[in-house]
């Protein structure tokens, strides 16, 4: 059994957030980190791992720095690590990189008995389309929005939060599942995982090792193959001091009424 | 000179940053305050691999380096000068000589309860009558039959009350002075041990600090450690690495008090402008960051020396003579800057500065450290 965790590394949106003049995040001038959803699927790969000793793979694609990234989850406990990089990949939006992501887990192969993992949405687009495509493009079952997970030999029970109450689903393996953060509290990398991390192994997955798989093609990898356009990219305006009212009487009222109904609230 | 930190270091720094912001420093306040050992972070700590960072993987360490534990401390004590000497003590100065001066068996018996956090680590060196004149050992060891029989006490002994191994030493012969001093690891659990009552402190309150007490207590004559009669230079060498421990506290102290004051004068406005507008203040940070970082070098060398096994006690005692006295000056202006509030316990910057005047005092006080300095230089 084995479980493949894909991650990404974003824009820490904590400090400065910048935006190139074509409109896509300027990522080379901001501070990066890991998806926080991506690292909830990473504890639940690793509390499995304790369980029942599973192995637990973790794929990027991004560019060579994201090695820091992959060594940093290697240092939390995972085994081994893809790189998937290549300049043709460059620019693709999430059609795109789920195609990308979907041929690399296909190179790495999926057993009957193991599980893909994401995390909810990445805190750069907030899309959350990612994961189910990868499902999607690899004919796996999908679960969303996993917060409990208890596996029992090939079934995973599941609770999926959604926005007015719970489901609780069964689902067998190969699946995949997308975590979201009440799932668990991700654990701190170890210092004896640190100084292994490096001896790990990581495989980098360049455009000649995937472009024999079918999702790859021309036509739905890189900027080319993405059909998301992105307009312009701006910073929301700082909004306005709030206005305070004071007052119980009818009069007061219908003046907060009145301008409420003025910008079609009510 | 190589001034760059390995990939590993970096990662560990992100980790050791990470853990201290989300678990330490919620209760820095709340132990110094109550005087409470924070045993629920020594155990985080534990699960971390910090307890053994720099021990090899065989005897249950981490598999690191001495700067990789010199930045643990510095990091901790950035946000809890109690939680960075808890490590301190228990790395440099219990597991460090067990490695260090024991034999195979020692170090097969104790360093992987050690380092895995399972059991925590002191030394017993200072007595009453023994501070900075460690000679002056009270402490008799008598050897009878199978065991050693060890009377006297210990005072100031750093996590005395929640130590399970003591590294200790005792005389064994008066007459040889030095030569007759002797160093022993004993189990908290050997007969006519006990552990006195806590010390009252002004800083790192949440250590535990007590004395040890020793009636006929029992050591089996394997726990002899090192040789009989070689204990004061074991004492001293475990020393010299204890203060790259310290050092390393008083750096994090220091550099804590800094980014406590660059964030407070940014924000705090007095005659219309913020605090940091003022030259004053901005003279003030830059000397206060000047002095961290020149302390940041010194302390980080003498780290490198103990790892290359090159001879590193002059290194170690100007790193701490440095780096505390830095750590007192810095704490003392960063109260200044937060002026009345400073004075409070709304703010950590007076637990800085009270957790930081220790570190000119124990494992060696500063003026010790000019004795060593100054006998290096061949100066008599």
């Amino acid at each position: 059994m084995k479980i493949i965790v894909c991650v990404k590394q974003v824009p820490d949106t904590s400090g400065k957030v910048a935006v190139n003049p074509d409109g896509t995040l300027d990522r080379a001038s901001m501070q990066t980190i890991i998806n926080p959803d991506d690292l909830n699927a990473v504890e639940a790969a690793l509390q499995l791992k304790d369980e029942t000793g599973c192995e637990v793979k973790i794929v990027t694609m991004g560019p060579p720095p994201a090695e820091g990234m992959l060594r940093e989850i290697l240092a939390m406990g995972a085994d081994s690590a893809v790189l998937v990089s290549a300049r043709e990949f460059g620019g693709s939006d999430t059609y795109a990189t789920s195609q990308i992501i979907a041929a690399a887990v296909n190179r790495i192969g999926v057993e009957k008995d193991d599980i893909v993992m994401c995390g909810r949405q990445a805190i750069d687009g907030d899309t959350a389309q990612v994961g189910p495509q990868i499902a999607e493009k690899l004919h796996l079952p999908q679960v969303t929005y996993v917060a409990e997970l208890h596996k029992t030999g090939n079934d995973i029970t599941v609770k999926r939060m959604l926005e007015d109450g719970y489901m609780t689903i069964k689902v067998k393996t190969p699946c995949l599942l997308t975590c979201i953060k009440e799932l668990n509290a991700p654990r701190y990398m170890s210092v004896g995982g640190v100084f292994e991390a490096y001896s790990k192994p990581m495989d980098v997955f360049d455009y000649n090792a995937l472009k024999d798989d079918p999702l790859i093609d021309a036509t739905t990898i890189g900027l080319k193959g993405s059909p998301t356009n992105i307009l312009t990219s701006f910073t929301p305006p700082a909004k306005g001091a709030g206005v305070m009212m004071d007052g119980a009487e009818k009069a007061d009222c219908d003046k907060l009424a009145g301008m409420l109904a003025a910008k079609h609230i009510i | 000179m190589d001034f760059h930190l390995t990939k590993e270091q970096q990662m560990l720094r992100k980790m050791y940053r990470d853990f201290a912001e989300n678990e330490v420093k919620p209760l820095a306040q709340e132990i110094d305050e109550e005087e409470r050992f924070p045993m629920e972070t020594v155990q985080k700590m534990a699960k971390l691999g910090m307890m053994g960072i720099y021990f090899p993987k065989e005897y249950g360490g981490a598999g690191g380096d001495v700067l990789s534990y010199a930045m643990a401390v510095e990091e901790l004590a950035k946000v809890c000068g109690t939680t960075a000497v808890i490590l301190s003590a228990h790395t440099s100065l219990c597991c460090a000589p067990i490695f260090e001066h024991g034999t195979e068996e020692q170090k097969k018996k104790y360093l992987p309860d050690l380092c895995s956090g399972k059991k925590i680590g002191a030394f017993g060196l200072t007595e009453p009558g023994a501070g900075t004149d460690a000679s002056g050992q009270q402490t008799t060891a008598v050897l009878d039959g199978d065991h050693w029989v060890l009377n006297g006490s210990k005072c100031f002994i750093t996590n005395g009350n929640v130590a399970d191994t003591f590294v200790v030493f005792a005389m064994t012969d008066k007459k040889l002075g030095n030569h007759g001093i002797t160093a022993f690891i004993v189990e908290k659990d050997f007969p006519g041990f006990s552990q006195g009552k806590h010390e009252k402190k002004m800083g790192i309150r949440g250590s535990s600090t007590c004395d040890l007490i020793f009636e006929d207590c029992i050591v089996p004559k394997e726990n002899l450690l090192g040789q009989v009669g070689k204990g004061f230079k074991i004492a001293m060498m475990t020393l010299d690495g204890g203060r790259i421990g310290i050092a390393s506290q008083a750096l994090g102290l220091g550099e804590g008090a800094v980014d406590e004051a660059v964030k407070y004068t940014k924000e705090r406005v007095q005659f219309g402008r913020r605090l940091s507008q003022f030259q004053n203040t901005q003279f003030q940070l830059a000397d206060m960051h000047c002095r961290m970082q020149a302390a940041q070098y010194v302390v980080y060398a003498a780290a490198c020396k103990k790892q290359l096994h090159e001879n590193y006690s002059m290194d170690a005692a100007m790193a701490k003579l440095f780096a505390a006295e830095a750590a007192s000056d810095v704490t003392r202006r960063a109260v200044q800057l937060f002026g009345g509030y400073g004075y409070t316990r709304e703010y950590p910057v007076e637990r800085m500065m009270r957790d930081a005047k220790i570190t000119e005092i124990y494992e060696g006080t500063s003026e010790v450290q000019r004795m060593v300095i100054a006998s290096h230089l061949g100066v008599k």
